[in-house]
């Protein structure tokens, strides 16, 4: 079996040509391997070789994305390559996006399979993960024999079509991919058993992991809350009983804005929830249960705070994307400011 | 939706009966409701004495709002 041929792109400061004061310069071609390459092309004993090396400095790179692009792709095509590697490019945050973004567009518009390596707070990680298998690697190129080494075991997988593992059994950043196989144990004897080691502090492995969406830095609170207009919104399904938006009663793609002003309390006559994810008896015998507009109007006339909203705002929260929930409160809040609304209680069910 | 609310400059307090899914989703101010049909509410109390308990939930809510905190808090 003849070897399969690999093309390896790597920066400028790895082909020896000079450090920052020549990221500068355009793509280049190289025959061979150069640089890391050589460790790399040894770690493909018999199956593999790297016949041609293309350099392009990472400022060049960023300046001139789609030219460098084109121009790289241009080189590397001609080559008519098994496979595409690029870096390892640990924690060198220049270096990592082009390593991402070229591997990107080779396996995209030239069809070959192409991989890359990088230090997890590299962010070529999340722009290219999704894209493209990236092998973890450590911060910086002290760990590039080790990083070399899991980078060509893994690309010759990939160019030989080779089933991939789990993101821990290879070695890669997690790509957010799903793929169905059987185990060897159902589902729940597997949730059993990690729950038995979870109560008994032992360390397992989530199978769901959950995302992470991260934070937003807390308002500062408000001292005085006697003259300041306070508006209520609520995920508990709750609309007028006609439910004028229509809004669904699980996974819903909209909101009302909801009258509220001639009430002192939520008439059962005329307020109902739509929510599918809760048992509605009790909010149907008093809806203040879930929008405490009475509690809120005793408030108000006490002085306690300055003025309530006019309205109230509803969605259901049930199956409701996060994505959904999102939009909603990015354009509802903006009413909100406009109606000088300065704080806001949201109940949830 | 809290965190958008907060996202747009508006202080906001999450008055929820799921804590853990609040703090998942990441509301700063988070104050424990009663149970999931009746966050503000509870069914087995005379009317009086249960509108007592949501004022105290209101009140526990705006007094959150009245708290600096420096990441997610919960209200207990």
């Amino acid at each position: 079996m003849s070897k399969l041929k690999v093309v390896h792109y790597i920066n400028n400061f790895f082909a020896g040509i000079g450090g920052e004061e020549k990221a500068d310069i355009p793509p280049r071609e190289m025959q061979g391997f150069v640089g890391p390459g050589m460790a790399l092309d040894k770690s493909f004993g018999d199956e593999a070789e790297i016949i041609a090396t293309v350099v392009c400095g990472d400022s060049y790179y960023a300046e001139n994305l789609e030219k460098a692009e084109a121009d790289l792709l241009e080189m590397i095509k001609k080559y008519d390559a098994d496979l595409f590697i690029s870096g390892p490019a640990f924690n060198a945050g220049r270096y990592g996006v082009a390593c991402g973004a070229i591997a990107k567009a080779v396996e995209e518009k030239l069809g070959i399979p192409s991989v890359t390596a990088m230090y997890e707070e590299n962010p070529g990680v999340d722009m290219f993960k999704k894209d493209l298998y990236i092998m973890t690697t450590g911060n910086s190129a002290a760990d590039m024999r080790k990083a070399v080494k899991k980078l060509g075991a893994f690309a010759l997988k990939l160019a030989n079509g080779d089933e991939i593992g789990t993101p821990e059994d290879e070695g890669y950043h997690v790509r957010g991919i799903r793929t169905n196989y059987f185990h060897e144990k159902r589902g729940a004897k597997r949730a059993v058993e990690m729950m038995l080691k979870k109560v008994n502090n032992l360390p397992y492995a989530t199978e769901y992991e959950m995302p992470d969406f991260g934070n937003v830095t807390p308002m500062p609170a408000i001292m005085d809350l006697s003259d300041k207009k306070i508006a209520l919104v609520t995920s508990g399904g709750v609309v007028p009983t006609d439910n004028p938006d229509r809004i669904e009663s699980s996974s819903a793609t909209k909101y009302g804005i909801y009258d509220i002003s001639e009430y002192d309390s939520m008439p059962a006559d005329k307020f109902t929830t739509i929510h599918g994810g809760y048992d509605r008896t009790y909010a149907l015998q008093d809806i203040n249960r879930v929008v405490p507009l009475d509690v809120m109007r005793d408030l108000e006339k006490e002085g306690v705070i300055g003025e309530l909203a006019d309205y109230y705002i509803a969605t259901t929260g049930t199956g409701t994307s996060v994505g959904n929930a999102r939009g909603f409160g990015e354009e509802y809040s903006k009413k909100l400011l406009a109606d000088g609304v300065q704080a806001v209680i949201v109940t949830s069910t | 939706m809290v965190k958008e609310i907060e996202r747009a400059g508006i202080p906001v307090v999450h008055i929820a009966t799921v804590v853990p899914i609040s703090l998942t989703v990441g509301a700063n101010r988070i104050v424990p409701a009663i149970g999931i049909p009746y966050p503000l509410g509870n069914p087995n109390l005379e009317f009086k004495a249960e509108k007592k308990l949501r004022r105290e939930l209101v009140e526990k809510a705006l007094k959150a709002l009245q708290t600096e905190v420096d990441g997610q808090t919960v209200f207990e």
